[in-house]
C-alpha cells in the first residue's frame, strides 16, 4: 500500500508539468493585458508599454516560461504582478478560509446527504422517498447565489443569526470562525446534498436487493444494522468515488460562494486574478488546485480500500 | 428573471426588515466608534499611485502620502506640505520651503531630498508633470526644507500641477522608495500623511487597513478636499471589498459596514428606505460617459463618419440605460467639460443638442464613403457602465445602417485590444466605450481623453491640430477669462473633429450608516473630518 501511494504521488509530477504548462500557453494566448490594467484609464501606450517590459511581459514564450518553471522547480511560486507580494504568500493568507468552507460543507454534506439517501432506498417508493427525491431535485436545480442570497436574508437579515459576510480566522475563537461559514457552506453543499444523496439512494437500492441483505433480515438484525453496517458499506464505493468527485466541484462553488459571502478565499483570489490577468497567481493556484485534485483522487482510492476488503493494490 | 432582479427583490425584503425596526445584529454592537469601516469602489490590488493610477489606489493614497499642495472644492490649489513659495519675477524658477513639523510614518522627518525624488518620479508619469520636465532645467534642493524648480520656460500651472487630485497625483515619499523606477512597483508603503498602512494586515481582494499617524500634524484651516487640515477623528480604518453590491448593501442595512462609496443605481432605493442609512450623491462632479472612435481606419479615420454616428447619437438614450429614469441623476453634455465648474462650455455643441436627425447622419456616413464594412465595438460586459452604452451604440449603428461586430468581452481584455494600432480585422478596434470622472475632465491638465496629438494622443488616437492649439493656449493662459477662452475654442474644435463621442453626464451615490458624520461631497472619498459614533 505505502509503494503504491509514493508511485501515485510520484506520477503526480508528470500531471503537474502539463497543467503547468497547459497552463501558461492558455495564459499567454488568452488576450488582455495586466500592464493596462496597473496603469490605469489615464495612461498613455508609452506608458502601458513601459510597464509591460518592466513586468518583464514583453519577452518571448519561452523565456517567460523557462524562468516560471525555473521558479517552480527552486520552489517559487513567482511574484504577483499587481500586489508586488510573493504567490506563496497571497496562498497562504487565502488557504485558510477556503479549506475551512469546503471542509464544513464537506461534513455537512455527508452528514446530511447519506442518510437521506439510505432513508429514502429504505424507504423506496413511499412519500419520504419521493419528499427526499423532491427535495434533491430542488435543491440541485437552485443556483448557489440564490441559495446564498436566500440563506442571507433570513438567518442573518431577518433573524439577525449569522453575518452577512466575511470571514475569522479560526484562531479567533471556533464560534467567530463558524458562524461565518454557516450560512455559505449550506448554499455550496445544497448541490452537493442533493447529488449524493440521489447516489446514495441508487447504490444503496442495489445492495438492498442482493442475497446476503435478505439473509441478514432472515437472522434477525434490526433495520439500522442492516442499513448502515451492512448495506451501506458495501453501497459506499460509488459513494465515495461521487463525494472525490464533489471535492473538485466545490473548489468551483467556492468561487461563486466566497463571491456572495465575501469570504477571502482562494475562490475569490482566482477570479480577482483572472478578471486582471495577474498571471503568475493563476498559474500558482491552477497548479495548487491540480495537486490537490490529484490528492483528493489518490484519497479515494485509499478508502476503496477500507470499504472494500476485495481492493487491494 | 435575471440575476439583477433576483438580488435586487432580496436586498428590498431586506430593507423592509431593517425599516421594520429591528435591531443591530450582536456582531455589529462590538465593534469599537474609532474603526471606520470602508467598502471602497474596487479592489485595493496594488499600492504604488505613481506606478498604478487606478482611481482606488489614488483614494488609499491619499491617506497615506501628503502632496505639496491640495485642491480644494473651489478647484483651487491650496498649501499643504509646504510653508511658502517664490516664484521669480519672470516665472522661471519657483522656490519652494516646507512647512515644519512633518514626518514620515518610521519617524525621519521630510527633507527637501525626498520631495526631489518624488517630483522627479512623478513627473516621469504625469501628463503635467512631463510638460515641467520638458521645460525643467533642474530641480533640486537648497536645504533640508526648501527645494527649486527651475524652468526654460514659465509654467503658470505649476502649483495646479503640483495639488491636482487627477492620477497621478504628485504624492511625497522618502527618498529610499522615491528612487524606484516610475514604471516598477514599490514594495513598502511609508509616508507622511494622516494615516499609516498596515502592511502586514493587507489582504489584497479582501481588506486593506490604515491606521492614525500619532505624529501627523495637521493644517490650521478646516478641511476642505485634499486641502487645509486633516484631522483624523477615527483611529483605525479598513477598507472591505465586497465585490458584490447586493452583499455590501446588505451588510451596510446589517451594520457590518459603515460606508460605502458607490452603490449601484438599483440598489439605491431599497437603501433609502433603510432609516439606518443615509443616502447622498458622492461627486458632483459627476463622470462624463464616452466611447472613442479609432481615427486610424476606416470608416472612421473620415470625420464624415465620425460626425455622422455624433449626429445619430441621443444621449439621452445612453444615460437613461446607465442610472435609470432619475433624472435628477444625469444631464446631456454637449462637449467635453464637466457642468457647472468655471470652463464648462457647450461651444460648438450643436451636432449633440436637440431632435436627433438619422436622415442627415445616414446621409453624411454615405457621403464619407461607409460601404458596409464590419465595425468593430469592443464592449467590456464586466463593467455595468461600458455594458449599458455598448448595447445603446450597437443599436445605433445598426440605425445608421452599419455592419456591427459586436465584440462582448471584459474589461481586461478591452484594456489591452484597445492599444492594438493593428486593422480592425486583424485584432484591432473601431470602437470602445468608457467613461471618465468629472474630478478629470475640469480641464485639460490630466485630461488625457482631450488629448488629440495623433500617435502621442489617448486611444484612437485623434490628430486634431486645432484642438491641441487650443489645449496649448489653455496652458499658457494667464487668468480665467483667457482659460474660459482658450476651453470655448478648444470644445469646438474637438467636437468638430469629434475627438470622442460624449455619451452624457452622470452622478452616483455614496451611502453611510446613520452614526457616522462629516462625510463631504467630493471626486474622492475624504476620511479626514469623519466621525463614528457607537
Amino acid at each position: 500500500m505505502l509503494s503504491y501511494i509514493l508511485r501515485r504521488i510520484l506520477s503526480t509530477l508528470p500531471v503537474m508539468g502539463i497543467v503547468a504548462m497547459f497552463v501558461f500557453s492558455l495564459l499567454y494566448i488568452t488576450p488582455g493585458d495586466p500592464a493596462a490594467v496597473i496603469a490605469g484609464d489615464q495612461a498613455s501606450p508609452a506608458d502601458v508599454e513601459r510597464i509591460r517590459q518592466g513586468l518583464g511581459l514583453d519577452r518571448p514564450f519561452l523565456v517567460q516560461f523557462g524562468a516560471w518553471l525555473w521558479g517552480i522547480l527552486h520552489g517559487d511560486l513567482g511574484t504577483s504582478i499587481f500586489t508586488n507580494l510573493p504567490v506563496a504568500s497571497l496562498i497562504a493568507q487565502r488557504i485558510e478560509p477556503t479549506l475551512s468552507l469546503m471542509a464544513i460543507t464537506l461534513v455537512l454534506t455527508i452528514l446530511i446527504a447519506v442518510p437521506l439517501g439510505v432513508v429514502a432506498a429504505w424507504k423506496a417508493g413511499s412519500w419520504v422517498d419521493r419528499s427526499i427525491m423532491a427535495f434533491a431535485v430542488f435543491a440541485f436545480s437552485l443556483p448557489v447565489f440564490v441559495v446564498g442570497y436566500v440563506l442571507a436574508y433570513v438567518f442573518a437579515l431577518q433573524f439577525e443569526w449569522l453575518p452577512v459576510q466575511g470571514y475569522t480566522p479560526l484562531a479567533q475563537g471556533f464560534w467567530p470562525w463558524l458562524q461565518n461559514l454557516i450560512l455559505p457552506a449550506i448554499a455550496l453543499g445544497s448541490v452537493y446534498i442533493a447529488l449524493i444523496a440521489r447516489i446514495t439512494r441508487a447504490s444503496m437500492l442495489e445492495v438492498l436487493q442482493q442475497d446476503y441483505i435478505r439473509t441478514a433480515r432472515a437472522k434477525g438484525l434490526d433495520q439500522r444494522s442492516i442499513l448502515f453496517v451492512h448495506a451501506l458499506k458495501n453501497a459506499a464505493v460509488p459513494i465515495v468515488t461521487v463525494i472525490g468527485i464533489g471535492v473538485a466541484l466545490l473548489i468551483g462553488g467556492a468561487v461563486v460562494t466566497e463571491s456572495v459571502f465575501t469570504i477571502p478565499g482562494l475562490g475569490r483570489l482566482t477570479i480577482d486574478a483572472i478578471l486582471r490577468r495577474d498571471y503568475p497567481v493563476i498559474q500558482g493556484i491552477v497548479l495548487l488546485f491540480s495537486f490537490l485534485y490529484v490528492l483528493v483522487n489518490l484519497l479515494v482510492d485509499v478508502t476503496y480500500t477500507l470499504v472494500d476488503p476485495r481492493i487491494r493494490y | 428573471m435575471d440575476r439583477r432582479t433576483v438580488l435586487k427583490g432580496l436586498a428590498g425584503v431586506g430593507s423592509l426588515a431593517a425599516t421594520g425596526g429591528l435591531s443591530m445584529p450582536a456582531l455589529s454592537q462590538g465593534a469599537s466608534a474609532r474603526t471606520l469601516r470602508f467598502v471602497p469602489q474596487a479592489n485595493l490590488a496594488n499600492f504604488d499611485p505613481i506606478w498604478g493610477t487606478q482611481y482606488v489606489v489614488r483614494n488609499a493614497a491619499a491617506l497615506v502620502w501628503d502632496t505639496l499642495y491640495g485642491l480644494d472644492a473651489t478647484l483651487q490649489p491650496q498649501r499643504q506640505m509646504v510653508e511658502s513659495e517664490e516664484v521669480s519675477d519672470d516665472g522661471l524658477v519657483w522656490t519652494f520651503r516646507l512647512r515644519p513639523g512633518l514626518k514620515f510614518h518610521d519617524g525621519e522627518p521630510v527633507l527637501s531630498k525626498d520631495v526631489v525624488a518624488s517630483l522627479t518620479r512623478w513627473s516621469a508619469r504625469d501628463t503635467m508633470g512631463l510638460m515641467i520636465k520638458a521645460i525643467q532645467n533642474e530641480l533640486t534642493a537648497v536645504d533640508d526644507k526648501a527645494f527649486k524648480w527651475s524652468l526654460k520656460a514659465p509654467y503658470p500651472k505649476m502649483l495646479l500641477a503640483l495639488g491636482k487630485n487627477n492620477s497621478p497625483c504628485a504624492f511625497i515619499m522618502p527618498e529610499r522608495l522615491a528612487q524606484t523606477d516610475p514604471f516598477k512597483q514599490i514594495g513598502d508603503y511609508v509616508g507622511s500623511g494622516p494615516m499609516k498602512f498596515a502592511k502586514s494586515e493587507w489582504v489584497p481582494g479582501a481588506k486593506a487597513v490604515f491606521e492614525k499617524f500619532a505624529d501627523y500634524v495637521p493644517r490650521q484651516e478646516k478641511a476642505s478636499w485634499l486641502a487645509g487640515g486633516k484631522q483624523m477623528l477615527v483611529d483605525r480604518i479598513e477598507w472591505v471589498v465586497i465585490p458584490d453590491p447586493a452583499t455590501a448593501a446588505a451588510a451596510l442595512q446589517n451594520g457590518e459596514v459603515d460606508w460605502w462609496e458607490s452603490p449601484i443605481p438599483d440598489l439605491v432605493p431599497l437603501l433609502k428606505k433603510n432609516r439606518n442609512v443615509s443616502v447622498d450623491i458622492g461627486d458632483a462632479l459627476g463622470n462624463v460617459g464616452s466611447f472613442r472612435m479609432n481615427h486610424l481606419f476606416p470608416p472612421f479615420n473620415n470625420v464624415k463618419a465620425r460626425r455622422a454616428v455624433l449626429m445619430a447619437l441621443s444621449q439621452e438614450d445612453y444615460m437613461r440605460a446607465l442610472v435609470g429614469d432619475d433624472t435628477s441623476l444625469w444631464k446631456p453634455l454637449p462637449g467635453f467639460f464637466t457642468p457647472d465648474t468655471p470652463l464648462y462650455t457647450e461651444a460648438g455643441g450643436e451636432i449633440l443638442k436637440g431632435k436627433r436627425d438619422l436622415v442627415a447622419a445616414k446621409k453624411l456616413l454615405a457621403e464619407s464613403g461607409y460601404a458596409g464594412q464590419p465595425v468593430t465595438c469592443v464592449v467590456a460586459q464586466d463593467q455595468p457602465i461600458t455594458k449599458a452604452q455598448g448595447d445603446v451604440t450597437a443599436d445605433l449603428l445598426k440605425q445608421l445602417g452599419m455592419n456591427v461586430d459586436f465584440v462582448a468581452t471584459d474589461w481586461g481584455t478591452v484594456g489591452s485590444r484597445r492599444a492594438q494600432k493593428t486593422r480592425p480585422g486583424q485584432g484591432g478596434w473601431n470602437m470602445f466605450h468608457t467613461w471618465h470622472a468629472g474630478a478629470d475632465c475640469l480641464s485639460p491638465a490630466g485630461y488625457s481623453a482631450i488629448r488629440a496629438n495623433g500617435d502621442k494622443a489617448w486611444f484612437g488616437w485623434p490628430d486634431s491640430p486645432a484642438s491641441e492649439t487650443e489645449i496649448a493656449a489653455w496652458f499658457d493662459a494667464k487668468n480665467l477669462d483667457e482659460e474660459k477662452a482658450a476651453i470655448a475654442r478648444l470644445n469646438k474644435a474637438a467636437l468638430e473633429d469629434v475627438v470622442y463621442a460624449p455619451t452624457g453626464f452622470f452622478l452616483g451615490y455614496t451611502a453611510w450608516r446613520n452614526n457616522v458624520s462629516g462625510i463631504v461631497k467630493g471626486p474622492l472619498p475624504f476620511f479626514w473630518s469623519v466621525s463614528k459614533t457607537a
